[in-house]
């Protein structure tokens, strides 16, 4: 029983929504700031993530007429809960160890949950621009899935013996070194940062929700706190996907003497790298996307897989 | 002062309707939001959705053609939620008052809450009317 409620509880305060949703937050404005700064321009003041957040909490909800009432409100709650539950498994692997066996497989299946909710909401929506969007992202993601998969199990494949699971990824890593120094995991961790870009749907790859084109696309109908959701699910995505990939490739997180501070430098490091790849790409159409996806980059996830075959 | 109020306050979406404007006044609102003047530092951005706008910004003299569309439009931002007239057209009528479908001004149809008058209004003036309209929220 006290384990149950400890599970509860880790799920919704620490490390799961609560902790993830401020900590994503946090990450939104070092996202927004460092923008700004690339852009020349001062922005926004710290609390700003928390303010929007709050604003939309107290507004109206509106829904409109014609859309499907349950489908449009609780499509984006699946996305949120499957990014808590995503949270909840990497943090309390990466501190207790408490690993499952397939507990890898299960953040992947779990990371495409948002996307599904979102395109399920924008469906419900009865927005023909949400309609364009849900169709956009439906082809982003089965554009991206294939590299990501091959790219993960590229580490999967390099750790002796091979493992599904979690900690045994993170043992192998404390005994022989991390994976990101062998050539094959570069490989596999560049893919990741690109596909990265098209889960958080970031510029070059924002083509679902357009905001000059189809307006926000797929979330252009909702207001109020269902927009609230919206906005904490990507925050949450955004601080969870440089989390996933620390634990993968580069040896986890640490929280002993100075190894807090290489933790933190490692996650700074791949926020900088995806703001700054967002800040200097324009967006590109749908079918280029999916072209640079099934293209160049499966071709660099393949090469890296054969090389972690052949023991690089 | 609670919490979603002070959000409200700190984080306003601007969402701009041109309701029959020269397109002097939308430049000028475009220029709120290059470096130099960079409204994010107030919370303040453009969105592209009315339903996640929160600030109205109308620009133009509200010929009869668009007067269900202002309507309506108002009607689609979520409250609460405000609107601010720009420019002489949207306060007054400006040097269109006269013409023949002239059916403004802006506050003959929906409730406004700041006016800044010019024609354009500078974006200093644009900005100094949201500040001082915060002031009274
Ligand atoms: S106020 Fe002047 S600049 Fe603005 S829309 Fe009217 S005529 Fe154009």
């Amino acid at each position: 029983m006290a384990s149950t409620l400890g599970l509860v509880l880790s799920f919704l305060i620490f490390p799961g929504l609560f902790f993830t949703a401020v900590m994503g937050l946090a990450t939104q404005w070092i996202d927004r700031k460092v923008s700004a700064l690339v852009q020349w321009r001062v922005g926004p003041p710290w609390y700003q993530p928390f303010a929007d957040i709050l604003k939309l909490l107290g507004k109206e909800i509106i829904i409109p007429a014609g859309a499907r009432r349950a489908g449009f409100l609780f499509a984006p709650m699946a996305g949120f809960a499957a990014i808590g539950v995503v949270s909840t498994i990497l943090w309390l692997t990466n501190l207790h160890g408490t690993s499952f066996v397939g507990d890898l497989i299960g953040v992947i299946y779990l990371l495409t949950i948002p996307s599904l909710g979102i395109i399920l909401g924008a469906s419900a929506s009865s927005n023909p621009l949400a309609s364009v969007g849900a169709s956009r992202e439906m082809k982003l993601v089965l554009a991206y899935e294939l590299p990501f998969i091959i790219a993960i199990f590229t580490a999967v494949t390099k750790v002796t013996p091979m493992t599904l699971r979690l900690d045994g990824i993170l043992e192998y890593q404390a005994a022989n070194g991390v994976l990101l120094g062998n050539a094959s995991c570069i490989l596999a961790f560049i893919v990741c940062i690109l596909v990265a870009q098209a889960k958080l749907t970031y510029p070059p790859f924002d083509i679902p929700e357009a905001e000059t084109e189809i307006m926000d696309g797929t979330h252009i109908e909702y207001s109020g706190a269902a927009l609230a959701v919206i906005k904490l699910q990507q925050a949450m995505l955004l601080f969870t996907l440089p989390i996933f990939f620390i634990t993968v490739f580069w040896g986890g997180l640490v929280f002993s003497g100075w190894n807090i501070l290489y933790t933190i430098v490692k996650y700074v490091i791949i926020i900088v790298i995806i703001v700054l790849i967002k800040n200097v790409n324009p967006r590109v159409r749908i079918d280029q996307a999916v072209r640079f996806f099934w293209g160049p980059v499966t071709v660099i996830a393949v090469v890296g897989m054969i090389l972690a075959i052949l023991g690089f | 002062m609670n919490a979603t109020k002070w959000g409200f306050k700190k984080s306003l979406w601007v969402f701009h309707l041109n309701a029959g404007a020269c397109n002097n006044c939308d430049i000028e609102v475009l220029d709120c939001l290059c470096p130099k003047f960079d409204i994010e530092r107030f919370g303040m951005k453009l969105v592209g959705s009315l339903k996640h706008a929160d600030v109205l910004l109308v620009s133009g003299s509200v010929p009869r053609k668009v007067v269900p569309d202002l309507i309506e439009a108002y009607e689609q931002v979520p409250q609460p939620a405000v609107v601010i007239a720009i420019g002489a057209c949207a306060c007054t009528g400006g040097i269109f008052k006269d013409g023949y479908n002239f059916a403004g001004p802006v506050d003959k149809h929906v409730p406004v809450a700041a006016y800044v008058p010019g024609c354009p209004p500078r974006p200093e003036a644009i900005i100094g009317a949201i500040v001082k309209l915060l002031g009274k929220l």
